[in-house]
């Protein structure tokens, strides 16, 4: 699905990601934990395209193909997506025109018709049930006057209507309360199958609780310097993460 | 100014002048015929050093050789052109009442020509008294031309149930034809009314000039929500104002919205002679190809404790040119205002252009006042928010570019209005001038 070899990127002239390698294979969900600032975000900016985010060094192929050589756009619409840590409003342009959008595009490159608007209304409803926000937030501006768990609900549901093949998750669950954090995990686990793969970044094992990890890997000043099952997520809640930083050091 | 400039000028004076004088009109008009006749010729043509005609060089209008348009004339308009709306409609065509397109039983509207006794006492009381000629040359020759008019008069304590929806066409027909169009609002103490002003031409081809005044009267504690949309295409030339008093706790509600054509100059005059008087305007203007298209906005804080609050859109595309020059003149007894004026512009190619110009006048102290005026960026985070999801770069710029004009929209009450304009600026935006 994603292979990572030796990865180095540059954000405003300072050298962010090194030497960075991941392989995450099909049906694959890998959880990615780390101090603040150690470059998670960066991982996800980096792998969705994000201008101002340079890549130095190094390789990213997805599905087969080089992901450094795809526009922002085409990577989305080959099955790329990322939940943003902060997602953006965008006042003046309606929810549900935003989707719609999205979702043509998706379809439009898988070679799929377009969605009638009456079929995607309903789609859309229907989905916006299912992470608990009400269609009321289809007709307002994107993230507009959201709260912090809406925006993290209105980011599922664009992972659900778009049905990625691997899904980065940018610490979706920080600011969440308990119920918002299981509408959440019940998104991801209802999504999880054998060829979708997820990269889950969290700063708490609280998360893990509920969508359970294969893999746990440990991302310090740019680099994974520790990787293991989801045991480790333990490891790392009752130990913190100087233990590691003080290894690496 | 050179002679050959000054010639025109004076020929295009006369000449517009001989056709006012052509019109007939009731007699009971004629005063103030005459002096807007005398007021106009007397009057110097505005040239580049005139501060309120600076960036709006009126070329285009002395080169028309126009006509009178006099037939009445029906236009058979695209299903959708006009709102559907349960309204006091009345729908002018080239200027002329059309009675077939028009459904007004309502006592409160009337045309000039038609009013009674009663109804021409209150016209003569306000008509061309609201307006300050002095300001605005284009009102003097509007008052020279007055011969038809929309009255509409809300007594005290009365609501007017249905909006006023007054629509004027141009068609091809009126070939490089003159049209002067009035309308005069008076609304007694705590009266209310919807004022909706539709002006569209049918075809590109129309090459008409239009000369459009509307003033109103609020008294004490009345409301109007008044809707002003100019969707005249490419080659019109049309010159509008709007000009409003306001008297103790009136609240004016308006909005505006203006796509470009060779020559579009429109001006709001609010003034605040009561204390507590509230206005808010908003607007939007969407110039592309060569047109040229000019907001100029004043507000007359007379009174203490009154509120204006004024936001102003543009997005300029291909070689377009946009003026907005929002002035607010605060006076020595105006304590405690409270105005803001924000004027935000985009612009869509190198050679878009625009002129943005907010004058703050202050002479009383205990105020409190801001404005800002920018030629702004699109959001590159939303930028890149959109394009992860999968838009292209063009589909997000025009997302963004229509979100910035749409936030002005969706507040609109008149949801007919809303859909209306949602409709057509998903077509012009369509059209790919305003992907920023
Ligand atoms: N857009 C940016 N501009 C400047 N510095 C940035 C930017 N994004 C990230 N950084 C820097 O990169 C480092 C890693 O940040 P980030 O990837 O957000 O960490 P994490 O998500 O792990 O908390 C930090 O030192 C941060 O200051
Ligand atoms: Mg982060």
């Amino acid at each position: 699905m994603l292979d990572i070899r030796n990865l180095n990127a540059r954000v405003e002239g300072a050298d962010i990601l090194r030497n960075l390698s991941l392989s995450i294979k099909p049906g694959e969900v890998h959880a990615i934990m780390g101090p603040n600032g150690a470059g998670k975000s960066t991982l996800g900016n980096v792998l969705s395209g994000r201008p101002g985010y340079e890549v130095t060094s190094g390789e990213v192929s997805f599905r087969g193909k080089d992901l450094l050589a795809m526009e922002v756009e085409e990577r989305a619409r080959e099955g790329l997506f990322l939940a943003f840590q902060y997602p953006v409003e965008i006042p003046g342009v309606s929810n549900m025109e935003f989707l719609k959008a999205a979702v043509d595009a998706r379809r439009k490159h898988l070679g799929l018709e377009e969605m009638s608007s009456f079929d995607f209304m309903k789609l859309a409803r229907e989905t916006s049930k299912r992470v608990n926000l009400d269609a009321g937030f289809l007709k307002r501006g994107v993230n507009e006057g959201f709260s912090g768990g809406e925006k993290k609900r209105n980011e599922i549901m664009q992972m659900m209507l778009l049905e990625p093949s691997l899904c980065i998750l940018d610490e979706t669950d920080s600011g969440l309360d308990i119920d918002a954090l299981q509408v959440v995990a019940a998104g991801v686990n209802a999504m999880r199958d054998s060829e979708r793969s997820f990269i889950v970044v969290t700063h708490y094992q609280r998360l893990l609780d509920f969508i359970v990890p294969d893999h746990v890997h440990v991302l310090a000043a740019g680099r994974i310097v520790k990787s293991g099952g989801k045991e480790l997520a333990l490891e790392l809640e009752a130990k913190g993460y100087g233990w590691l930083e003080d290894e690496v050091a | 100014m050179n002679h050959t400039v000054d010639k025109v000028a004076g020929d295009f004076q006369r000449q517009a002048l001989q056709l006012a004088g052509e019109q007939i009109s009731a007699p009971w008009l004629d005063r103030l015929r005459f002096e807007g006749s005398e007021q106009w010729l007397a009057a110097a043509w505005p040239g580049r050093r005139t501060e309120l005609w600076k960036y709006t060089p009126l070329q285009s209008l002395q080169r028309g050789n126009f006509s009178r348009w006099g037939a009445g004339q029906r236009c058979d308009l695209a299903g959708d052109a006009l709102l559907s709306l349960d309204a006091i409609r009345l729908v002018f065509v080239n200027g002329e009442f059309d009675a077939e397109a028009s459904a007004c039983e309502a006592v409160e509207v009337v045309r000039f020509s038609q009013a009674s006794a009663e109804q021409r006492a209150i016209i003569e009381a306000h008509l061309g008294k609201i307006v300050d000629t002095k300001r605005h040359l284009f009102a003097s020759l509007s008052n020279a031309w007055v011969h038809d008019g929309v009255l509409v008069h809300v007594p005290r304590n009365v609501t007017l149930e249905k909006p006023v929806y007054l629509v004027h066409v141009s068609t091809p027909e009126a070939e490089a034809a003159t049209v002067n169009q009035r309308a005069l609002i008076v609304l007694e103490e705590s009266a209310s009314a919807e004022l909706i002003e539709h002006f569209i031409s049918d075809s590109q081809e129309q090459n008409g000039f239009v000369n459009t005044l509307t003033e109103i009267s609020l008294g004490a504690n009345a409301k109007l929500e008044h809707y002003r949309m100019n969707l005249e295409e490419e080659h019109l030339l049309h010159i509008g104002g709007v000009h409003a008093v306001l008297q103790r706790d009136a609240r004016y509600h308006g909005f505006t919205l203006a796509e470009g054509s060779t020559l579009k100059r429109l001006d709001y005059q609010i003034c605040h002679r009561g204390p507590g008087a509230h206005a808010d305007l908003n607007g939007v203007y969407l110039p592309r190809n060569n047109q040229l298209l000019d907001y100029h906005t004043n507000v007359e804080h007379e009174a203490p404790h009154c509120t204006t609050s004024e936001v102003f859109r543009g997005i300029i595309a291909d070689s377009a040119r946009a003026v907005f020059n929002g002035r607010i003149h605060i006076h020595p007894h105006a304590q405690k205002t409270l105005a803001e004026l924000s004027n935000r512009n985009l612009l869509t190619s190198d050679k878009a252009e625009v002129d943005t110009k907010p004058e703050l006048e202050i002479y009383a102290d205990d105020v409190r006042c801001a404005h800002g005026a920018t030629v702004a960026q699109l959001d590159q985070t939303a930028m890149f928010y959109l394009r992860s999801r999968g838009l292209s770069e063009t589909q997000a710029r025009t997302m963004l570019s229509f979100g910035f004009v749409n936030e002005l929209l969706q507040e609109l009450p008149r949801e007919e209005v809303r859909e209306h304009l949602h409709r057509r600026l998903h077509l012009l935006f369509a059209r790919e001038h305003f992907s920023a």
